[in-house]
């Protein structure tokens, strides 16, 4: 047993705080905002120039104008702001946004993240998520812990191309809960129905008590 | 001094020339200046070089100047939309810079503030600081971009008066304020031209200093993603 997608979407939710400005990224991450908890107010900025982030729009009620950072359509809140794509990086790259949650295709040890590019494939570009995960206040990456060919995405050092250096500061998989610490990485919690040998027996890393 | 023009043609007359770099707003196909990047392709101006954060679809946006092998250079942080674009990248004859998106939209505004390199943090490690000045600030490594000037920008807002006093709508402001300030000469596209004193004052995103010539046209605005949820 181990958490599916929306398990771990829910369980990232958890880490999310009361007044927060979060930005979350394509895939996972996008699911997180159907778990925001309870008494819990969050603001979700889309760094196309966004605070105040809404559901997506009901048929008939989609405007070109309106889109989020993966190109949908999306719709505004009462709070909502908008601003241009200078101005939306400044806050990110000035730390004003408190927590980023995002995909990965790799974390090391050191909290090395890579997430944009596979050598030898098509490359479509890194978007917003190096200037992200250097100018956030916390990187928290949620993915599955293996690959589909059942091989550690969390390794003692990334095979592929960084989107940013030492940058994370938690992992989310479908196992269980990580944080990157001196040394190596700290078990925070498994997953329901995770042992923590199976835990440690998925990951490549090096895992600190 | 008069800044409005009557097409997008006129509007880029003797403007373009073979070789220069245009920067351009919009994000996707959202605020993107269509009008002009249609006119682009009449005039048939090449091996030109484009700092926009993406590159349209295959009939849309910049694509449509990439089917006429207008373009010799992108500047983008994101260009996977469109396969045309990758069929020229892969052979060879398109190249292609990718920046972080915010130093590319902090690249437009430096330029448009006088500003020819700044220090930041985004990239540090990565491939994209590879051959870059690294300076240490305070126990932190950063390294140096360049501002970008442009000899052209095409920019998209929703309103202007005729002096260029300029607003845009909700998400399609994107890159199109710090396009327009890194050109040397910015043609706005609009989607009504108004008298002055009919926009609010305090509420202009974009100052009319920064825009030279201004067409008002009927715009398509196609959605890339179009998604809804249950009613």
């Amino acid at each position: 047993m181990a958490w599916d997608r929306n398990q771990m979407a829910a369980r990232a939710a958890q880490e999310l705080q009361d007044g927060w400005y979060v930005n979350l990224g394509i895939g996972i991450p996008t699911l997180v905002s159907n778990y925001i908890p309870e008494g819990i107010e969050v603001t979700l900025q889309s760094e196309n120039g966004m605070l105040g982030m809404g559901p997506f729009p009901i048929e008939g009620e989609e405007d070109p104008d309106l889109i989020n950072a993966g190109k949908q359509t999306i719709t505004e809140l009462e709070h909502t702001s908008y601003f241009d794509s200078a101005t939306s990086f400044g806050m990110i790259r000035g730390g004003k946004i408190a927590m980023a949650i995002l995909g990965a295709m790799e974390v090391a040890e050191n909290g090395d993240l890579a997430n944009w590019m596979i050598p030898g494939k098509l490359v479509k570009g890194m978007g917003g998520a190096m200037d992200l995960v250097a100018g956030v206040g916390r990187v928290v990456v949620v993915m599955d812990h293996t690959n589909k060919h059942g091989d550690s995405k969390v390794l003692p050092a990334c095979t592929l191309p960084l989107t940013g250096q030492g940058v994370v500061d938690r992992i989310i998989t479908n196992l269980g809960v990580l944080d990157v610490v001196e040394g190596g990485l700290k078990i925070v919690e498994t997953a329901e129905g995770v042992t923590e040998d199976e835990l440690r027996a998925a990951t490549l890393a090096t895992i600190v008590d | 001094m008069k800044k409005v023009f009557a097409n997008a043609s006129d509007a880029l007359d003797g403007l373009l020339f073979d070789g220069m770099t245009i920067a351009a707003g919009g994000f996707g196909l959202c605020g993107i200046p269509e009008l002009l990047l249609d006119a682009i392709k009449q005039n048939g101006a090449k091996d030109l070089t484009f700092a926009s954060n993406n590159a349209g679809v295959d009939d849309f946006g910049i694509g449509i100047l990439l089917q006429t092998r207008q373009v010799k250079k992108m500047i983008s942080s994101y260009v996977g939309e469109n396969a045309e674009f990758m069929r020229q990248y892969l052979s060879g004859e398109l190249e292609l810079e990718f920046n972080p998106q915010g130093t590319l939209a902090e690249r437009m505004r430096a330029g448009g503030c006088g500003i020819p390199g700044f220090y930041t943090k985004t990239g540090v490690g990565t491939v994209i600081a590879e051959g870059k000045e690294h300076k240490e600030f305070d126990g932190e490594t950063y390294i140096m971009e360049r501002g970008i000037f442009a000899d052209l920008s095409i920019v998209k807002a929703w309103k202007a008066d005729t002096t260029g006093n300029a607003i845009f709508r909700k998400t399609a402001r994107n890159f199109n304020p710090p396009a327009a300030m890194c050109g040397k000469v910015c043609v706005m596209e609009v989607e009504e031209i108004v008298r002055p004193g009919e926009l609010d004052a305090d509420a202009i995103h974009l100052p009319g200093i920064y825009v030279h010539r201004l067409i008002q046209g009927e715009h398509e605005k196609r959605i890339e993603q179009r998604t809804v949820r249950a009613a």
